[in-house]
């Protein structure tokens, strides 16, 4: 069995300046944060983003300055923080280009990708400006194949002209990096809780990443392969990173950090109290090791701990 | 008048949750609207389903989630799956009655921008989170409510972007423009409950909230507004006030 086993830092340098990508997760949760740091320590620029709902994943990395364009439904860590600061502010400045979808839409288009497909029609959008109208321009999406050329078409139904459908174009991204609960060295994945887009994401991507809270032996995931996510042959890298989404959520693990996503949030807004958070920690902490530390160590992650008769923290302090 | 025995929260809570009958499925989004969803699965709607859309199917909450894709959000579920099966299987396919929406503008015929404010594209004025899941809730659910803080600039005559459809134009251009069901029902809002007129498909005012009236309801709207048949919004029971309390926000997540 070939072990697929790299260094979080040897990962986050296979993708270069410019390169497209897309990371796990859903706003609050199992985002693939310790690879997202890596990427900003490495100074990485001019990324091409993909996703439904980031949160603070897309949200520091455009701070950090390491993206020029992004697609996307939704940017911010809900409850926590109704819109990502880094990205609204980007986008104010005109710092960040972009294309709006829905979730749905994006879905669609991450699966488009992993199947083979150069489109999927959805029900959704008709009558939307999600439709209507387009933030990155014809001329911009003719000079970047990286963009899709067109961002949607309406059509007919070929077997009933009463049907009306928007095509969605496919997603395929050279890099795809997301964090999941369980696998083994040579590549076969867990992923415990919600699947996000995960899975159609991991297939719609030519380079596979997968940071992992624990490594598993290859036999005991096969013993219950309904459970399994991802096989190892689509799966190309793979980082030992317990703790790899904090301030994040990871069912069954522990839960999201509402001390850190405060921390975050209250810097955030301000370009001079954003860039001492970077330092503090993001830059300064040499590696995860030392980025868990730098957030208080063992005893605040002690406190995020998962029961495990929740998945969760059932007596987490979220509002302070 | 004695002062409220609860707050402006609870009071649009409860509105929100008796817009859920029992059997429906019902897609909550965080905030005001899980509270609602789970406030009506331990009053009048026990055998409703809640899904979130970041892929839980039938969940039966003991902590309230703060992201639709929380791990709270798994308790007591039917079924984990992700956004696909949710947005394919569920919403599009017809299986969603009811979807909650919000947004920082809406107009009269319950279109919504939840995406930015001033000139589009370009550089807007103000960014917000994007549509998330809201274009495709107003869409594909069978029918939505709406909630909202009622202020003269968030109900203007048109919203700056139509990120979530709602009766377009009003009469019949939603279904000219080819979505197959749907469209708002209610607007929950922070002065009182608005609803669309069948056949024109316009806001009028269907409720105040207790300590208003209906004239200040239309004086914070930008677009003129029916108040002729308005009545006071029904105050939230002592039974609903103690689950929500003891219950569904124990930790007061989101009731104040």
């Amino acid at each position: 069995m070939t072990s697929k086993l790299v260094e979080l830092s040897q990962a986050a340098a296979m993708i270069p300046d410019g390169a497209t990508v897309s990371f796990g997760g859903f706003t609050t949760q199992r985002h693939p944060m310790a690879f997202v740091y890596e990427l900003i320590r490495q100074s990485r620029r001019d990324l091409y983003l993909f996703g439904h709902s980031p949160g603070g994943d897309w949200d520091i990395l455009i701070g950090a300055g390491c993206v020029k364009r992004v697609e996307l439904a939704y940017e911010a860590d809900e409850a926590f923080n109704t819109v990502g600061t880094r990205w609204r502010l980007a986008v104010q400045r005109g710092q960040i280009e972009w294309e709006d979808y829905s979730n749905f839409s994006m879905v669609a288009r991450f699966t488009a990708g992993a199947m083979g497909l150069p489109f999927l029609p959805t029900r959704s959008l008709l009558g939307s400006d999600v439709l209507k109208k387009q933030a990155l321009s014809d001329e911009q999406r003719r000079q970047d194949s990286r963009t899709s050329p067109k961002k949607a078409h309406v059509m007919r139904s070929p077997f009933n002209p009463e049907d009306k459908v928007v095509l969605v174009p496919a997603i395929h991204t050279e890099f795809a990096v997301i964090h999941v609960q369980k696998a083994s060295i040579n590549g076969t994945v867990r992923i415990e809780g919600q699947t996000f887009a995960d899975i159609q994401q991991a297939m719609a991507a030519d380079v596979v990443i997968v940071t992992t809270e624990e490594i598993v032996e290859e036999q005991v995931l096969r013993q219950e392969p309904e459970r399994n996510a991802l096989p190892p042959f689509v799966v190309h890298y793979v980082c030992h990173v317990p703790f790899g989404s904090h301030p994040y959520a990871v069912y069954h693990y522990y839960d999201y950090d509402p001390i850190q996503l405060k921390a975050y949030h209250s810097s955030a807004g301000d370009d001079r109290l954003f860039q001492d958070y970077l330092h503090r920690y993001v830059l300064e902490p040499q590696n995860h090791a030392a980025y868990l530390e730098a957030i208080g160590g063992l005893e605040r992650l002690e406190t995020l701990k998962a029961d495990p008769e929740f998945g969760y923290r059932a007596d987490l302090k979220r509002r302070s | 008048m004695a002062e409220a025995h609860y707050s402006l929260t609870e009071l649009m809570t409860v509105a929100a949750a008796r817009e859920i009958l029992d059997g429906e499925v019902v897609f909550a989004g965080t905030g005001l609207p899980m509270l609602g969803a789970m406030l009506a699965q331990h009053t009048h709607a026990p055998d409703c389903c809640i899904i979130f859309q970041a892929g839980t199917i039938a969940s039966q909450l003991a902590h309230l989630p703060m992201s639709v894709g929380d791990p709270r959000a798994l308790h007591g579920a039917a079924l984990a799956a992700g956004l696909f099966e949710v947005f394919d299987y569920m919403l599009q396919a017809g299986k969603v009655d009811v979807g909650f929406l919000s947004g920082a503008q809406i107009d009269r015929y319950g279109n919504i921008n939840s995406t930015s404010i001033g000139q589009y594209p370009g550089q807007p004025k103000v960014r917000f989170s994007g549509s998330g899941g809201a274009c495709d809730i107003a869409c594909l659910a069978k029918r939505t409510v709406i909630i909202a803080r009622h202020e003269r600039r968030r109900f203007p005559r048109r919203v700056d972007y139509i990120t979530s459809p709602g009766w377009l134009r009003g009469k019949d251009s939603r279904a000219k423009s080819g979505l197959v069901r749907g469209g708002p029902s209610v607007v929950v809002t922070t002065m009182g409950v608005l609803r669309f007129h069948t056949e024109t498909k316009r806001l009028y005012l269907s409720s105040y909230h207790p300590g208003l009236t209906a004239r200040d309801v239309a004086r914070n709207t930008s677009f003129r507004l029916d108040i002729q048949d308005a009545i006071q919004t029904p105050t939230p029971t002592d039974k609903e006030l103690y689950i929500l309390r003891e219950l569904v926000d124990p930790e007061r997540v989101f009731l104040r």
